[in-house]
């Protein structure tokens, strides 16, 4: 396969970025977009040019490094996979395949493609855990949950962090990731502790991330490689008012804010 | 900050602002379409100019109407704040059109809105305004036989310029005086383009509802299996298709009507 790349070139978070056209040749439909990307590389180093810098780590879709904008579409064009799992074969002879990284004030461009997901690792840290005492083992079915629930947080908990939920929403809201990260912990018996000062803690540092506003158009979910469900943000929305509204319990309640 | 003021002042708070004032103008939808099905009736305004003289004169409709024009306001400034955040949120574009599925109305809400405050501008000036704080609108008598219960209705002219309504009996009839309104609204409906403009505004109501109604549900966080489905249903057939049909229609009779 010949194709035609249009790649977001950018040096750092500081300096202006733009398209540069290269040409990738003799690419097998069978590799994944990374190692196409790969091939490119070695023909740029080669060439003595600086190779194109893009996150990746595991390639088998489960670590959340993988980003890029495909075609207008995060993870490009397939549905519920990541970058690294998506093959040449989805693409056609001679296409133009547009790459860009994802763009949001939250996510600065590092270099190229690379961005800084760590607003991310910030909402997590202010409260995406749960505190455990420490000492004997518990019977790992002592505390019984109902299939459906677990089903739920599960599905929740499969959230890779990649960020294509705010790549994918048309208002950069990182509404999606914070929810499924509220919710994984918030349906389970052991997040109830700390549910309510947990879910205002994790919206309250989402804000100060500088992230966008929700509004329900469901691109995150469509776009989301885990499939994770928009119910989450809703999910949210209850136990954030819930929280705010009829609870005792604070943001500053919250393990994490040293008070 | 208050707790109160920091919970509102959230991502979350002007989400859950938006929606409830956007459900409480749905529910204004469903008054103003149940009380304008008047217009349809034959009765040479009878009916709707009474009914238009009470909306604004019985005082706990309007300590409502007001709160209703408030919440327009309050709704268009969240959007607008929103919106400024949301582009604030993404300063550099996107070169590729975005493919992500998403309807077509939930991605262009603030067009939508933009185009039904305009229309509400024009639609509250020509009718409310004038109703209300001119004397463009003209006065009828409607006398009924009592005996027959037959209504004849004739131009009025009152005689003093802050006259507004009388309900007297002579003899075997009964006479109401009234505003007008009724005329203003033939007249108005009259006119080819202002039909067209509102035929628009109706279509742009529609795809608003169409994301609106269901969205604002799922901000205020009551998304549920068994009723979500209900809630999507309310708010595909009920506000966007029936409610905008019917308040189409009006303009759009009301033409017919006037070329006869």
């Amino acid at each position: 396969m010949n194709l035609t790349l249009k790649v977001w070139r950018q040096k750092n978070a500081q300096t202006k970025g733009a398209f540069v056209t290269y040409k990738a040749e003799g690419i097998s439909p069978d590799m994944s977009f990374l190692e196409m990307l790969d091939v490119v590389n070695e023909s740029l180093i080669h060439k003595g040019d600086e190779p194109i810098h893009f996150d990746h780590d595991c390639r088998e879709g489960i670590c959340g490094m993988c980003s890029l904008y495909i075609n207008g579409r995060p993870h490009g064009p397939k549905d519920a996979i990541t970058t690294c799992q998506l093959h040449m074969r989805s693409f056609h002879d001679g296409e133009i395949i547009v790459i860009e990284p994802w763009r949001a004030a939250a996510f600065p461009v590092i270099k190229d493609l690379a961005v800084d997901r760590s607003a991310f690792d910030r909402i997590q840290q202010a409260g995406g855990f749960i505190s455990v005492n420490t000492g004997v083992t518990i019977d790992a079915n002592a505390i019984l949950v109902p299939k459906v629930i677990a089903d739920e947080a599960f599905n929740s908990a499969t959230c890779i962090g990649c960020g294509a939920c705010v790549a994918a929403c048309k208002n950069a809201s990182a509404m999606l990731f914070v929810s499924a990260k509220v919710s994984q912990l918030g349906m389970l018996p052991q997040g109830q502790p700390e549910r309510w000062s947990r879910v205002q803690a994790m919206v309250a540092q989402m804000d100060a991330e500088g992230f966008g506003n929700c509004t329900n158009t469901g691109a995150c979910e469509a776009e989301c490689p885990k499939e994770i469900q928009m119910t989450n943000i809703s999910r949210m929305t209850n136990d954030y008012f819930s929280a705010k509204l009829f609870r005792e319990e604070h943001v500053h309640d919250h393990a994490s804010s040293g008070e | 900050m208050s707790e109160f003021k920091q919970t509102f002042n959230s991502s979350l708070g002007k989400k859950l602002i938006m929606a409830l004032t956007g459900l409480f103008l749905c529910t204004f939808l469903i008054v103003h379409l149940g009380g304008n099905l008047l217009l349809f009736s034959n009765d040479e305004g009878y009916g709707f100019n009474l009914y238009a003289n009470f909306l604004t004169h019985f005082p706990p409709i309007e300590v409502v109407a007001y709160l209703l024009y408030l919440c327009i306001l309050v709704h268009a400034l969240y959007a607008l704040i929103l919106t400024i955040k949301n582009r604030k949120a993404r300063p550099i574009r996107y070169t590729d059109v975005n493919k992500s599925k998403a309807s077509w109305s939930s991605k262009n809400m603030g067009l939508l809105g933009s185009i039904l405050f305009l229309f509400i501008v024009i639609h509250m000036s020509d009718f409310w305004y004038s109703y209300k704080f001119s004397h463009k609108v003209g006065f009828k008598e409607y006398r009924t036989d009592l005996a027959t219960n037959k209504t004849t209705s004739v131009d009025y002219v009152p005689s003093s310029p802050d006259f507004e309504k009388s309900v007297t009996t002579e003899n075997n009839f009964e006479v109401i005086r009234v505003k007008d309104l009724h005329a203003r609204v033939a007249s108005s409906f009259s006119n080819l383009l202002y039909v067209i403009f509102y035929v628009i505004a109706m279509g742009t109501l529609s795809f608003h509802m169409l994301h609106g109604f269901q969205s604002s549900f799922r901000t205020l966080g009551w998304v549920h299996r068994k009723y979500t489905p209900i809630v999507t249903f309310i708010g595909t057939w009920l506000f966007a298709v029936i409610i905008p049909i019917g308040f189409a229609a009006m303009p759009v009779v009301y033409y017919i009507e006037s070329l006869r």
